[in-house]
């Protein structure tokens, strides 16, 4: 039941939001704040309660397994299941949400109310694509956390808010039109291998395709989750979208939306489609290759800060599916710790890029410079997060990276060399926003002040996470491994057979033969 | 009594019929004059269902004809009223005048 | 004492957090106590560390403290353990006593600074990692201090931020190092591979089981290693950082950039010697590197006008001969040079700090000279620290520890007569520009008027590092006269003794060569400085001389080169592909699709007979359509 109750919290808390927000301008954050730390609260204590759980269990990999009926006639059921890595995920998202609040705080004055549901209802959308194991449903919330994040660019954005809006939307509309179809060409395919037409996760895990068929299929899903991580050449929208955004919303984006992508192909494609996936993986390390470097060098040249972080979010993303389609435990932890920590620095960075814009109302970096002076405690944390930017260890981003690399290395030693190379790339741009913004002579004639309470806040928070994660990062590893285990262990059951030229037919991979033969 | 005039002769008469009220409307520039061009299409029409009524000796023919023309007196009342709007707005009663609805 | 040894890192880190916290808040009595005071408590804990080892040394021959796990991951479980053998102790001994004496200094020299505070947390940061670096018992906990000294480095190279030149010399230090860091980062992954750990001596202790003698992938590790070393130790041909390092306060010269930081390329090859043993031509090439190195550099540093930049290159050239050493074998008499170095490179950037300061911030050593009465404390202790840079024979301490290296370079089984050759060349080329270095400051008519003396906290530290410069190499004698061999017995517990080629002379003709080149450069710059300045004006006449003037003033163009081959193309692209070549894609396809429905809107004209002529016409085709079929 926690897991209908953190959903109903933030919806109904953004419905009361929008509504006491017609007669009162602060109300609406009071409430905002509140649904979402009781659903932080919830959810930490459940994850701390449960932790020796994980530890000792490593074959269990679900936690909670809750199942109603909805549309029984199509096979369509409210289902909802975490493990522990939708379980990181949703702390991330509760973890961030606060934070989008309170970073939110001053920054809109304008429809209050219904900001804040659209704010709150992003995040039940994503808690519910993080919770959902029903395709259906899944599909439902993946609609869910892409409309009210239309209008919260295309409303409360800067100048170019309704370009960046709408693209944002046509982009992850087409792409996850496509998964739509791909769903649906699974549930059918599904129906006539067993006569049971159904919605449900557990159920389609074993679905048996052809080779043929299972490719597009997968690719259906792929694009959709791609289009969101972004990959290269995907990833057009994202620099848009980030740097009109506001400060909440790109926190969000950044953290939490481009992480649904990555959740997808972990949760859907991979289980779903191991070896169409397998076929894919060397193309999708290729193009996550491209990424890492093609982000790192957009990110370089540009002027406008929300922009810059943006590419760096491409050149980020670009380890994530490198080290997915490595499929070995070492990069798929990485995956993970990427995941958490790149949320972390990466949102931070947003943060104050918002924080800097109030000040200086540009988020140009050639008209910053010398910030250090009147702003030492900023520049201190900035000079924290572009290390974190650039994998310093010691900071979470490194474990990330080292992970990924040190999996991907074993799968191709290539693509890992040059995907080390962004490492390099990474600092060229991660210090160049420090040396921009706050190193340098500086030519403003009034003061700019420093952090504020809540700025203190909120940035105390997302640095000792980043440094906790980069110290001891075992309770999210821990917390991922059975998922990620079973993950390996589909692959390297693969694995085996991929090795044998011509393998014996057993009772684990007998379907397959069965399937193949008929058609 | 027996009808002299065969089917083929009616029909005819009203494709002619409907073939003058299209020339009409596409040929005339006055609004009144369209309109009633698009009634003498209607009565096209009518008569030839009362004339196919009659050839296969059943009753839908002049049914469909008395729809028909509750239909063109409804339309006639709308289309005067609308036409009335127009000169009071454009004081002109020139279809092509009245071209603000273009892409 | 095992317990004990968590206390050396986390003083100065301590001291960091406070620091960092609450410097602002701080008054610069406190921040200084705190600063200096945490590296000088954590000297004084190695100190009774560095006792009980050498009193009673530990079974294993090393203390080791596990403070947690890393993590666990997949059989990959790196832990935080902290590892003392006897080589960790030189470098910890080094880093502590001389991180100390450069804090006491610091507080006198930073004393005007308004970033008090940042710059001790700062420097107290540096020392924490860099003890992280040789304590780490494990390849990525290394990393970690590794990369960690790197920060710092950029840090307070760009100390003084106001001036874009020093953020770009910090940037520039930070990514070249980077470069070598991203290959050693691949290095530890084959090294995970292929032993399925990262802990250090796990991996040594399995790397002569697993490899056999000139095996492939002992080569291929050994060099990504040694990329790793080359980008922080400054060697060619990732050495183009360090002069411009130069820009950050004196004490960050001497304590980074000459006595510690810089030499982590050593330690790191001593400490994966067995590594590198296993590759013949691995070694070679560190050997190469290290004579290729000293010898360039050394011709740079002649030419330098720039106080901080000749011992820049010095210092390039100084860690040169530490690679050679390590190239061939003669492992001891790297860390030996290492920690003499240490003494009088931190003694001579201390020094020049001082005359800098004293001169009103003058680099120019062209615009110095006349102090050798005016400012005495600096004029001798600078005196000794280029007597043992030049190695002076017999009095300094680098005439021990160079001597040994050019020994080895010819003696030992994988030397050859060109190394030792071009090493002796290195040698009365550095007398050369240390001699230049010490006429241009101290002797000669004054040019610019000094400001005031330096305090005691200043001379006291450059004193106590003088006395080191002189004395420390008698621990440590050649075989042919007192043949005392304290240090190489300590470091013998981890290091291999060199082997030397069966039938080789006395070494006394080879320190009689030393010591001809030595007193022939010091000779060579008292004829062109000193004697006879007119020769150096009647040189500049000719062209040639002037070109190769200019190139070895440029550091042999590498800036240039690297510049040309990889930064300009690399900004030119991405500055041209700025918005995004792909969003064209996406931009073309709306291009299109407006287009489109601007020639379908043309169609809706607003003509109602048009319309109706439309209707008409299609149900006419249809018909027609329709009776034809």
């Amino acid at each position: 039941m926690i897991l209908i109750y953190t959903i109903v919290i933030l919806m109904g808390g953004g419905l009361l939001a929008f509504l006491l927000g017609q007669w009162n301008k602060s109300l609406p954050r009071w409430i905002a704040l509140c649904t979402v730390s009781v659903g932080f609260v919830v959810l930490v204590s459940f994850w701390i309660e449960r932790y020796r759980a994980v530890n000792i269990h490593l074959s269990n990999t679900w936690m909670i397994d809750y199942r109603h009926d909805w549309i029984p006639s199509f096979g369509i059921s409210f289902h909802l299941a975490i493990d522990g890595l939708s379980l990181l995920l949703l702390v991330l998202t509760f973890f961030l949400g606060i934070l989008a609040v309170l970073c939110s705080w001053n920054e809109v004055k304008e429809r209050a109310g219904f900001y804040h549901f659209n704010l709150l209802w992003i995040l039940a959308g994503i808690s519910g694509v993080f919770m959902a194991m029903d395709l259906f449903l899944f599909y439902f919330f993946w609609e869910i956390m892409l409309i009210p994040m239309y209008f919260l660019i295309g409303i409360w954005g800067s100048e170019n808010r309704v370009y960046a809006a709408c693209k944002f939307f046509i982009f992850t509309q087409a792409s996850g039109l496509l998964m739509l179809l791909a769903i649906i060409g699974l549930y059918f395919i599904h129906g006539r291998n067993t006569g049971i037409y159904t919605f449900n996760y557990f159920e389609l895990l074993g679905t048996a395709i052809s080779p043929n068929v299972a490719f597009w299929l997968m690719m259906g899903f792929m694009i959709a989750f791609v289009v969101k991580l972004p990959i290269v050449p995907f990833h057009t929208w994202l620099p848009d979208a980030h740097s009109e955004a506001p400060t909440a919303g790109s926190l969000i984006l950044a953290g939490l939306l481009l992480k649904t992508g990555a959740y997808g192909i972990l949760r859907f494609v991979l289980p779903l489609f191991p070896e169409a996936s397998r076929v894919f993986a060397p193309w999708a390390m290729l193009f996550g290759v491209i990424g890492i470097i093609y982000g790192a060098i957009l990110a370089y040249s540009q002027t406008d800060l929300k922009r810059l972080v943006a590419y760096t979010s491409v050149s980020h993303m670009g380890f994530v599916i490198l080290g997915i389609f490595a499929f070995n435990e070492l990069a798929l932890q990485g995956v993970v710790m990427q995941l958490v920590t790149h949320a972390i620095s990466t949102g931070a960075l947003f943060i104050m890029a918002g924080m800097l814009k109030e000040r200086l109302h540009t988020r140009d970096i050639n008209q910053m410079g010398g910030l250090w002076a009147q702003m030492p405690q900023m520049g201190a944390i900035a000079m924290l997060l572009a290390m974190a930017s650039l994998g310093l260890p010691g900071l979470g981003n490194f474990i990330a990276e080292f992970l990924i690399l040190l999996g991907t290395f074993k799968a191709n030693v290539l693509l890992t060399v040059i995907a080390a190379i962004g490492l390099v790339f990474s600092a060229i741009y991660s210090l160049r926003i420090v040396q921009k913004v706050f190193l340098g002579p500086s030519e403003r004639s009034y003061q700019v002040r420093d952090f504020s309470f809540r700025e203190i806040v909120i940035m105390a928070a997302l640095t000792l996470s980043i440094v906790w994660l980069g110290l001891y990062p075992q309770p999210v590893i821990n917390t991922a491994k059975p998922m990620i285990m079973k993950l390996e262990h589909i692959f390297s059951a693969e694995n085996k057979n991929m090795e044998k030229e011509n393998p014996s037919v057993t009772p684990l991979n007998m379907h397959k033969y069965l399937v193949n033969n008929k058609e | 009594m027996k009808s002299s005039i065969s089917i083929e002769m009616v029909m005819l008469l009203a494709g002619l019929l409907f073939v003058l009220g299209i020339a009409g409307v596409i040929i005339r520039k006055n609004i009144i004059f369209m309109l009633l061009s698009v009634e003498v299409m209607l009565n096209a029409s009518g008569l030839a269902f009362v004339a196919a009524g009659s050839r296969w000796a059943q009753p839908d023919g002049q049914v469909m004809f008395i729809f028909i023309l509750a239909m063109a007196a409804a339309e006639v009342s709308i289309g005067l009223a609308l036409i009335l709007q127009i000169y009071h707005q454009h004081k002109s009663l020139d279809i092509d005048k009245l071209k603000e609805m273009k892409g | 004492m095992n317990n004990l040894l968590w206390l050396v890192p986390a003083l100065p880190f301590a001291g960091f957090l406070i620091l960092a916290l609450a410097g602002k808040q701080l008054s610069r009595v406190w921040v200084a106590m705190i600063g200096a005071g945490s590296v000088s408590l954590s000297a004084i804990v190695v100190l009774i560390i560095g006792i009980s080892f050498l009193s009673q040394p530990p079974a294993n021959g090393n203390y080791s403290q596990t403070l947690w796990t890393w993590m666990q991951v997949a059989g990959f479980n790196p832990k935080i353990t902290l590892f003392l053998d006897a080589l960790s102790l030189v470098f910890v001994f080094v880093i502590t006593f001389i991180g100390a004496l450069i804090h006491i200094y610091s507080v006198a020299f930073m004393a005007d600074d308004k970033d008090y505070s940042r710059f001790f947390a700062c420097m107290n940061l540096f020392v924490f990692s860099m003890l992280l670096l040789v304590l780490a018992d494990n390849l990525l906990l290394l990393y970690l201090g590794w990369e960690g000294v790197g920060l710092c480095s950029y840090l307070l190279i760009g100390f003084w931020y106001e001036n874009p030149a020093n953020g770009y010399a910090a940037r520039k230090a930070f990514i070249i190092t980077r470069v070598g860091d991203t290959a050693m980062a691949i290095g530890l992954f084959v090294i995970f591979y292929q032993f399925g750990t990262l802990a250090i001596p796990d991996v040594l202790a399995k790397a002569p089981v697993l490899w056999h003698q000139g095996a492939q992938m002992a080569t291929i590790t050994a060099l990504l290693l040694l990329a790793g070393g080359v980008g922080k130790s400054a060697q060619l041909p990732l050495q183009t950082w360090l002069p411009d390092a130069m820009a950050g306060p004196s004490p960050v010269s001497a304590l980074i950039h000459a006595a510690t930081m810089v030499t982590a390329g050593v330690y790191l090859i001593a400490r994966m010697h067995i590594i590198f043993q296993l590759s013949p031509i691995a070694q070679m090439i560190v050997a190469v590197i290290g004579a290729a190195t000293l010898f360039i550099a050394g011709f740079s540093a002649l030419t330098q006008y720039d106080i901080k930049r000749v011992l820049a290159y010095s210092t390039i050239s100084q860690i040169g001969y530490m690679f050679l050493a390590l190239g061939v074998g003669a492992w001891t008499a790297a860390i030996f040079h290492f920690m003499i170095h240490a003494f009088f490179k931190a003694l001579l950037f201390l020094a020049a700090g001082a005359v800098i300061e004293t001169l009103h911030h003058e680099h120019n050593m062209f615009k110095m000279g006349g102090l050798k009465n005016k400012l005495p404390v600096i004029f001798w202790t600078f005196l000794i620290g280029s007597a043992s840079l030049a190695a002076l024979p017999l009095i300094s301490a680098g005439f021990y520890s160079k001597d040994q290296i050019l020994w080895y370079a010819w003696a030992s089984e994988s030397g050859n007569p060109l190394l030792w050759f071009i090493a002796l060349l290195g040698a009365f080329i550095t007398a050369a520009y240390t001699a230049r270095m010490m006429i241009l400051v101290f002797w000669g008519e004054a040019k610019t008027e000094i400001g005031h003396h330096p305090g005691k906290l200043m001379t006291v530290p450059l004193i106590i590092l003088a006395f080191f410069s002189l004395f420390a190499g008698f621990i440590e004698l050649p075989h042919n006269f007192g043949h005392l061999t304290l240090f190489s017995n300590l470091l013998h517990q981890v290091l291999p003794e060199a082997v030397l080629k069966a039938g080789m002379n006395t070494e006394l003709q080879f320190q009689i060569l030393a010591f001809l080149s030595t007193f022939g450069g010091i000779y060579l710059a008292y004829i062109f400085y000193y004697k006879q300045p007119q020769r150096i004006e009647k040189l500049k006449q000719s062209g040639f001389v002037m070109n190769l003037y200019l190139f070895w003033f440029s550091g042999w163009g590498f800036d240039k080169l690297y510049n040309v081959l990889i930064v300009n193309p690399v900004v030119f692209i991405a500055n041209i592909n700025k918005s995004d070549v792909v969003d064209k894609l996406y931009q073309g396809i709306t291009f299109v699709t407006i287009r489109l429905y601007r020639f379908l809107s043309f169609t809706q004209s607003g003509s109602l007979r048009w319309y109706i002529m439309g209707l008409v016409i299609g149900a006419i085709i249809i018909l027609s359509i329709q009776i034809m079929l």
